[in-house]
């Protein structure tokens, strides 16, 4: 009732003075007054409910204990904090999620954008090898960041193929296995020296713990196979085992570059004695703290493409 | 700042939805793709060299 009648009794007032603690004038019209005390119910009701909710607004910032005297600024500094602690909150949670998304990215993405560039890299790889004229083709000069061979490893896997480059900055790591600049090329005296990531980006390196003494590592190049195969003694599995005292695999500091000396583990400046193979990752798994160092040494010669084109014989050896 | 984007959104809850799905997803392609590829080589856990 007092709903409906509202808007109506409302009018009349509009530009008066508030109704509220108007006494009651005898001496006014008959429909004034009678209307009066309506309108005064009305306009109480809405000043009665906007009281009361600017009191549980109140209440709710209010201490447990009860306080009830805080002024008009103390409800608006208490909601600051409120919502500072709600975005520091939300910030923190934001972060976490962030660094989530990057170890996936990490482990799973990057793997996918290298195994993209590797495809690319391989067609690339081979449509340069079938148009150069045969004589034309020389490993002597490799240009930084140039796709020059393809590594494979059975032991990583029957189909395990990886285009490596020339350079061991991030750039070429993350499309491959790279080759340590001025170290020896394919079948070369001295030692073909490549790095490759362990986790992530395609994670070429991952097994290289699987690998055991004598397992084929194969370096195809433009018109030939290099066998090379892992140092140690084949029959009993033991790295450490080989006539030449270098060890088949090994775990380094991070700063121990004798591992691709010409010689491993000689004098960077010594002259090689035979032709070997360099594979360098970090160890342990997701960490770089260390560095785990595959050698193996050149088996035999440069096996013809032409003569071999599936690959050698070591490469379905098992 | 979520409940502030969520108000900001337009529409109902359907449309608000949709898009906060593809501000997710623009955020997440923008991290993957610009910002983890940039500053990835500048951590150091990625080393497999020896220098």
């Amino acid at each position: 009732m007092d709903d409906r009648t509202q808007p109506w009794d409302r009018v009349p007032e509009l530009g008066g003075p508030p109704p509220r603690s108007r006494p009651p004038v005898p001496g006014a019209s008959a429909p004034s007054a009678a209307e009066q005390p309506a309108a005064d119910d009305a306009t109480g009701d809405v000043v009665t409910e906007r009281d009361r909710s600017w009191q549980s607004w109140g209440e709710a910032w209010s201490d447990d204990d009860g306080h009830e005297d805080w002024d008009d600024d103390a409800p608006r500094g208490r909601g600051f904090w409120r919502s500072a602690a709600l975005g520091v909150g939300e910030l923190l949670v934001t972060a976490g999620m962030v660094l989530l998304l990057f170890v996936v990215y990490e482990v799973y993405v990057t793997d996918f954008l290298t195994a993209q560039k590797q495809d690319e890299l391989a067609t690339e790889l081979r449509e340069q090898w079938a148009d150069e004229p045969a004589d034309a083709r020389s490993l002597t000069q490799v240009e930084l960041g140039d796709a020059f061979g393809v590594l494979r490893i059975p032991r990583l896997g029957e189909d395990y193929t990886r285009v490596i480059l020339e350079g061991t900055e991030e750039k070429q790591l993350a499309q491959g296995p790279g080759h340590y600049v001025d170290s020896a090329l394919p079948g070369e005296q001295g030692n073909l020296a490549l790095a490759g990531h362990r986790v992530g980006k395609g994670s070429p390196f991952l097994e290289l713990d699987t690998m055991r003494p004598g397992d084929p590592i194969v370096v195809e190049t433009a018109d030939s196979w290099f066998v090379y195969r892992m140092l140690g003694d084949p029959a009993t599995g033991d790295v450490d085992a080989d006539p030449s005292g270098i060890p088949g695999r090994q775990i380094v500091a991070p700063t121990d570059v004798q591992v691709v000396s010409p010689t491993p583990n000689a004098a960077a400046s010594a002259a090689p004695t035979g032709a070997y193979l360099t594979l360098t990752t970090c160890h342990p798994r997701y960490s770089a703290r260390q560095r785990m160092i595959i050698h193996a040494r050149l088996d035999g010669g440069a096996i013809s493409k032409a003569e071999f084109p599936d690959g050698p014989d070591a490469l379905y050896e098992s | 700042m979520y409940s502030w984007i969520w108000r900001h959104l337009p529409g109902p809850v359907a449309s608000k939805a949709v898009l906060a799905l593809l501000l997710v997803a623009a955020v997440a392609a923008l991290l993957l793709f610009v910002v983890f590829p940039w500053v990835e080589p500048r951590l150091p856990f990625n080393d497999v060299t020896v220098d």
